[in-house]
């Protein structure tokens, strides 16, 4: 039995276990992430749902590098992650982050953000590649020497995804990717992904706190409250509208739209 | 197709190439920011009124042989403290007969001088110190701040005044002394900004991309802070002219015979009351400079600040 789950942790991804994130000393110390555990197999998107400040986005933050203070393991690819990351962990593993606004360098052209970590890795053909990025993601080469301030907020996160792919990494970190955009941009941009996902065979973990979104993109879910995984399943669970824990039961409701009675019934977990 | 656009003659053609919204290449794509850069500085008149003062301080240093009417340094006793308009003098002549005017000019280069090596010493180091304090944070911050406090503690001319002192009296140790006193509000804005800028998301990518500190700091720290902290040059400008030009006045600057606005204006005020012209004329000098560089600081703020949308 626990030799099954130690192979089923070697071929995963990414897997982590017993994960605490803290921030801050002493009295004033929040402790974000309590005693988290999933796995992700190579190829899959795994959504990470709940509300704000349940703990999603630390998670991936702790993944990333980003939270230094964790605890627990945290696997990619079976090699256990230690306090600093390396340049192979950054050719594995790479993040699309929330606001595209404040994700790219005010200063920098197109060129420059996509050139940047091709030319700390070394990354051969830096021009070519640029140019095949930008098509990938869907934008034309008239893009390439624009400024930031020069694009829509769905051009520049298709650029921060070029950026992430600029390293072919095996799995992408979606930190709400497209919760900063209109509506019709956000299909465009969940298509692109799911597109390039079938294309590089990339692996998602996909935070939100948008059901219809995970519904759409993952394979299956955990949903976070407080700090905590307070159930996983998968999407076909999800659709059929059976989550057995009760704060699902309310994200669920939630979701369908406002509903006084169902804002009256409101709970909170802690 | 547009490599024909782009080699159009004419000015349309390179209006065209300097405004395009989607440029072709890196160079072109830096040419089109500094131009929409200039676009906004020359919207505003009184920019462009210090801007132009500068440049003929600027012109006057580098042309002074062929503009003065008379060697900066020639004495002539016999026609001393002449008025302004009289024969030979355009400005009148000083306490030994020196063609006031041609010092004016020439002294634009010690001026000059004494602010080009403030501008590429103080406000370097200080950008060095308070990107790295604010980027590194912890102990490093502490100490490096702390050591910007010592310096930040002291008035600017009295310490300038101890440095010459110690130093003694020049040009050279009148510029250390004000490169000396003049680096920490620089260090302290810097720092400001790094802070605001380190938590910010495109900072988190590129650390992400595996980018080292040094990388951080120099690649996308500092091209942020660079703005305000050339803002703060221009403004402080005014103040370095009036500091080389007080030590000069204290006749701790330069030396005589060079030719040097605050000295001149110090062996002018014996004669203020009769022959005020000595010491008015490179008062007003120092006045429009001043005035200049304050102007076009102002017009800087506006054309560069990273947060107006452009």
């Amino acid at each position: 039995m626990r030799a099954s789950s130690e192979i089923a942790l070697q071929q995963a991804a990414l897997a982590i276990e017993h994960l605490d994130v803290r921030f801050g000393k002493g009295d004033e110390m929040v402790h974000a992430v309590r005693d988290v555990s999933f796995a992700v197999d190579r190829g899959e998107s795994f959504g990470l749902v709940g509300e704000s400040g349940s703990g999603k986005s630390t998670v991936l933050r702790a993944i990333a590098g980003l939270a230094t203070d964790w605890t627990g393991r945290i696997a990619v690819e079976g090699q256990n992650l230690g306090p600093k990351r390396t340049a192979a962990f950054y050719e594995t593993v790479q993040m699309v982050f929330q606001d595209p606004y404040g994700s790219l360098h005010p200063r920098h052209t197109v060129d420059r953000t996509l050139g940047e970590p091709g030319r700390i890795h070394g990354v051969a053909d830096l021009d070519t590649r640029i140019v095949d990025l930008l098509r990938d993601v869907g934008l034309g080469p008239e893009f390439r020497f624009r400024y930031p301030h020069q694009l829509s907020g769905g051009q520049r996160q298709r650029v921060a995804i070029a950026r992430a792919l600029m390293l072919e990494p095996k799995i992408l970190l979606l930190d709400e990717p497209t919760s900063a955009l209109d509506v019709s941009v956000q299909a465009e941009i969940l298509n692109l992904l799911q597109r390039l996902k079938r294309e590089h065979g990339l692996t998602y973990v996909l935070v939100s706190h948008d059901l219809a979104v995970i519904a759409h993109m993952c394979d299956r879910l955990a949903v976070m409250n407080a700090g905590r995984v307070v159930e996983e399943m998968t999407v076909d669970q999800l659709r059929r509208s059976e989550p057995s824990h009760r704060y699902t039961q309310q994200l669920l409701k939630a979701s369908l739209g406002y509903d006084r009675a169902a804002v009256d019934a409101l709970e909170t977990f802690d | 197709m547009t490599h024909h656009a782009v080699s159009a003659p004419g000015h349309r053609g390179l209006h065209a190439w300097l405004t395009s919204d989607s440029p072709t290449s890196r160079l072109q794509a830096r040419c089109v920011q500094v131009y929409l850069g200039w676009l906004g500085l020359a919207r505003n008149p009184l920019a462009m009124l210090g801007l132009g003062i500068v440049v003929v301080l600027v012109l006057a240093a580098i042309f002074a042989p062929l503009l003065a009417p008379a060697d900066p340094i020639a004495q002539d006793l016999t026609r001393r403290l002449q008025p302004p308009g009289a024969p030979g003098f355009v400005l009148g002549s000083d306490e030994l007969g020196r063609d006031i005017l041609s010092r004016l000019l020439y002294g634009a280069r010690v001026t000059l001088y004494v602010v080009a090596l403030v501008v590429v010493t103080a406000p370097v180091f200080g950008l060095i110190i308070g990107t790295v304090a604010g980027y590194a944070g912890g102990w490093v911050d502490t100490v490096l701040m702390r050591f910007t406090d010592v310096f930040l503690a002291f008035p600017r001319l009295v310490l300038a005044l101890a440095f010459v002192a110690a130093l003694g009296p020049g040009i050279g140790n009148a510029v250390l002394a004000i490169a000396l006193t003049s680096w920490p509000p620089y260090a302290r804005i810097a720092r400001a900004e790094t802070l605001t800028i380190r938590n910010s998301d495109f900072i988190a990518a590129i650390r992400l991309q595996g980018a080292s500190p040094l990388r951080i700091v120099i690649g996308h720290v500092m091209p942020l802070c660079i703005s305000s902290v050339i803002v703060r040059v221009t403004l402080d400008m005014a103040g370095i002219i009036l500091t080389a030009a007080g030590l000069g006045f204290l006749g701790l600057g330069a030396q005589p015979p060079l030719p040097e606005w605050g000295a001149m204006i110090s062996t002018g005020r014996q004669f203020i009351l009769d022959q005020w012209w000595v010491a008015t004329v490179p008062g007003l000098a120092i006045f429009t400079v001043s005035l200049g560089f304050n102007l076009l600081g102002d017009g800087l703020r506006d054309a560069l600040d990273p947060r107006s949308g452009r």
